[in-house]
C-alpha cells in the first residue's frame, strides 16, 4: 500500500495565456482514495485532464511505473458528462465495443458494475442496493438507461482494460440521492476489490469524509492537501469564499 | 433499357449507398449542414471541369480540397467559430462558381446530369465509393467515440487531428461523386436524408449505419426509376424519394 503510484511536482497549466494551475505538487499512494474539491473554475476539470495526459503542461507528472505517456499505466477516465452520447443510437454493447474488449470481460464488469444481466427466471426479483437486474443490458439503448444506470455504465467503460487508477469527474451530478450513494457504495467495492487507486472531483462534502484517505483543495493554486479530518470549516470558507456550513461525519 | 441507363443506374446505387454510410457519421457529429456547404464550394470546380470539357467530379474535387484548405487557413488566422468561416467561403465559391459556370450548363451544374455517365465513369464510381467505404469502416468506431467526448477518445490514445483529417478528406471525395449524381445544390441532401431517416428507425448503431446505407441506395434506385419513367430531373427526383421515405420514417419512429 505504500508505494507511491503518482508524483506531481510544480505542475503549471496555461490555456489562451491564462494560468489555469500554479505550481501543483502532490503525491498519490497505491489504493489510495484522493478527492480533490474547490469551487466552479478552479482547474478541477483541468487537471484530471493533465493528468489524463489529453492536455499540454510544464513541471513534472511521474506515474510509476514511469512512462512517457501516462496511457501506459492504465488509467480509466470517467468523464463529468457526454452530453452527446444521446444523439447517436448505440446499444450498451456496442458502446463496450468502442473500446476494444472481450465478451466475457463486458460481462464481467456488468457484474462488478452491479448491472446484472437478466437471463435466469430466479433473478427478476432480486435487486439489492448493490446491484439491479436489467433485463437484456447489453441490447438496450443508451439514451434510454436511467442517469444512475448511465453513470454505472460509464463506470464500468472506464474498467475495460483493467486499470490500476480511475479518474472521476464529479461522478453524482443530475443523480439523485439514494443514486449517489450507490455509485460510492460502488466506488469503495471496486476500490477493495480491484485494489485501484481513485482520484475524485467533487462536489460533495460528506464524500470526502466518508471515502477520502486524501484531499486536496484547489483554487488554481493548490490551498491544502491534508487527510479530511483537517478539512476544517477555515479552509473550506477560504477555498469557496464565504461562509460554508457542513457536517462532519464520523468515520465509521 | 439502354446500357447507359444501366451506367447511370448503377453509379447512382454506389454512391448513394456510401453517401447514406458517411451521412450517418456526419450526423452523429452535428455536421448535417457541411456537406450542403461543401457542394456550394464545389460549384466553380464543376463550371471549369464543364468548360474544359474535364469530368466534373474532377473539378469539384480540386476546389474541395482548395476551400478546405481555405477553411483551415482562416481558422488558424482567426478566431472565428468554423461555421462562420464555411459559411464565408461557401457563399464565395457559389459566386464564382455562378460566374464560371456557362449559363447552358447551370442548371447541369447545380442539379447534376446522369444522362452524361460513360462506362469509365461508372467503373471510377465503383471503385472510389468502395474506397471512401473502406476508408470511413475504418475510421467509423474512432469517430464515434471522438463525437461522444474527444478527452475520452484522447484518453485512448486516438489522434484525433490526423483521423478528422482523413474523415474530412473522404467528406471532399463524397460529396465531389455525388455532385455528378445530383448535382452541387442538392448533394447535401444525399448525404443527411438516408442518415437522418435511419436514425428514426433504429435502436443501435448496428441498425442506424447499415439503414443509412440501404436507404441510400434506395433513394437513388427508385429516383432514377423515377426520371426514366416521367422525365423529372434526376437529381431532385432522387432527393424527393429521399424525403418520401423520412417522412415514412415518421410514422414508425422509435
Amino acid at each position: 500500500m505504500e508505494t507511491v503510484i503518482l508524483k506531481v511536482e510544480n505542475l503549471n497549466v496555461e490555456s489562451k495565456g491564462e494560468r489555469i494551475l500554479e505550481n501543483l505538487s502532490f503525491e498519490v499512494k497505491e489504493g489510495e482514495v484522493l478527492t480533490i474539491l474547490g469551487p466552479n473554475g478552479a482547474g478541477k476539470t483541468v487537471l484530471l485532464k493533465t493528468l489524463l495526459g489529453v492536455l499540454p503542461y510544464k513541471g513534472k507528472i511521474e506515474w510509476t511505473p514511469p512512462t512517457p505517456h501516462p496511457k501506459d499505466i492504465k488509467i480509466g477516465y470517467v468523464p463529468q458528462r457526454l452530453p452527446f452520447i444521446k444523439d447517436i443510437p448505440m446499444s450498451v454493447g456496442e458502446f463496450f465495443k468502442l473500446k476494444v474488449s472481450s465478451e466475457k470481460e463486458v460481462k464481467e464488469i456488468l457484474n462488478s458494475i452491479g448491472l446484472k444481466d437478466y437471463n435466469s427466471p430466479t433473478a427478476s426479483s432480486h435487486s439489492s442496493f448493490y446491484s439491479e437486474w436489467v433485463p437484456n443490458i447489453l441490447a438496450k439503448k443508451i439514451g434510454d438507461l436511467s442517469s444512475g444506470q448511465f453513470q454505472r455504465i460509464l463506470v464500468g467503460w472506464a474498467l475495460v482494460g483493467n486499470p490500476q487508477v480511475l479518474l472521476f469527474d464529479e461522478p453524482t451530478t443530475g443523480i439523485d440521492i439514494s443514486g449517489q450513494e450507490s455509485i460510492y457504495e460502488l466506488l469503495e467495492k471496486l476500490r477493495k476489490e480491484r485494489n485501484l487507486t481513485i482520484l475524485l472531483v467533487t462536489h460533495d462534502l460528506s464524500i470526502v469524509y466518508k471515502l477520502a484517505t486524501n484531499c486536496l483543495c484547489l483554487n488554481k493554486k493548490m490551498l491544502c492537501y491534508s487527510v479530511p479530518k483537517e478539512l476544517t470549516s477555515e479552509r473550506l470558507s477560504q477555498l469557496y469564499g464565504g461562509k460554508i456550513k457542513f457536517y462532519q461525519h464520523s468515520h465509521e | 433499357m439502354n446500357s447507359q441507363f444501366l451506367f447511370s443506374l448503377i453509379s447512382g446505387i454506389f454512391i448513394g449507398g456510401v453517401a447514406g454510410y458517411l451521412g450517418s457519421l456526419m450526423l452523429s457529429k452535428r455536421m448535417a449542414l457541411v456537406g450542403d456547404a461543401l457542394g456550394h464550394v464545389a460549384l466553380p470546380g464543376i463550371g471549369l471541369a464543364l468548360l474544359f470539357g474535364l469530368d466534373v467530379s474532377f473539378g469539384a474535387f480540386l476546389f474541395l480540397l482548395l476551400g478546405i484548405f481555405l477553411i483551415w487557413l482562416f481558422e488558424i488566422k482567426t478566431s472565428l467559430p468554423m461555421e462562420a468561416l464555411v459559411g464565408v467561403v461557401f457563399v464565395a465559391s457559389l459566386a464564382i462558381g455562378f460566374l464560371i459556370v456557362p449559363e447552358p450548363e447551370l442548371l447541369e451544374a447545380l442539379f447534376g446530369d446522369i444522362s452524361k455517365v460513360s462506362f469509365e465513369m461508372m467503373i471510377a464510381s465503383i471503385i472510389f465509393s468502395l474506397l471512401i467505404f473502406l476508408v470511413i469502416n475504418r475510421i467509423y468506431p474512432k469517430m464515434i467515440l471522438a463525437n461522444i467526448s474527444e478527452d475520452l477518445a484522447k484518453s485512448e490514445g486516438i489522434k484525433i487531428k490526423k483521423e478528422n483529417f482523413i474523415y474530412l478528406l473522404s467528406i471532399a471525395a463524397m460529396v465531389a461523386l455525388g455532385v455528378k449524381i445530383v448535382g452541387s445544390l442538392l448533394v447535401g441532401a444525399l448525404v443527411i436524408i438516408p442518415a437522418a431517416t435511419a436514425r428514426n428507425l433504429s435502436k443501435n448503431l448496428k441498425e442506424y449505419y447499415l439503414g443509412s446505407v440501404v436507404l441510400g441506395i434506395l433513394s437513388c434506385l427508385f429516383g432514377i426509376l423515377l426520371f426514366r419513367l416521367t422525365g423529372l430531373l434526376a437529381g431532385p427526383s432522387i432527393i424527393l424519394t429521399s424525403t418520401l421515405f423520412f417522412l415514412i420514417s415518421l410514422i414508425f419512429k422509435r
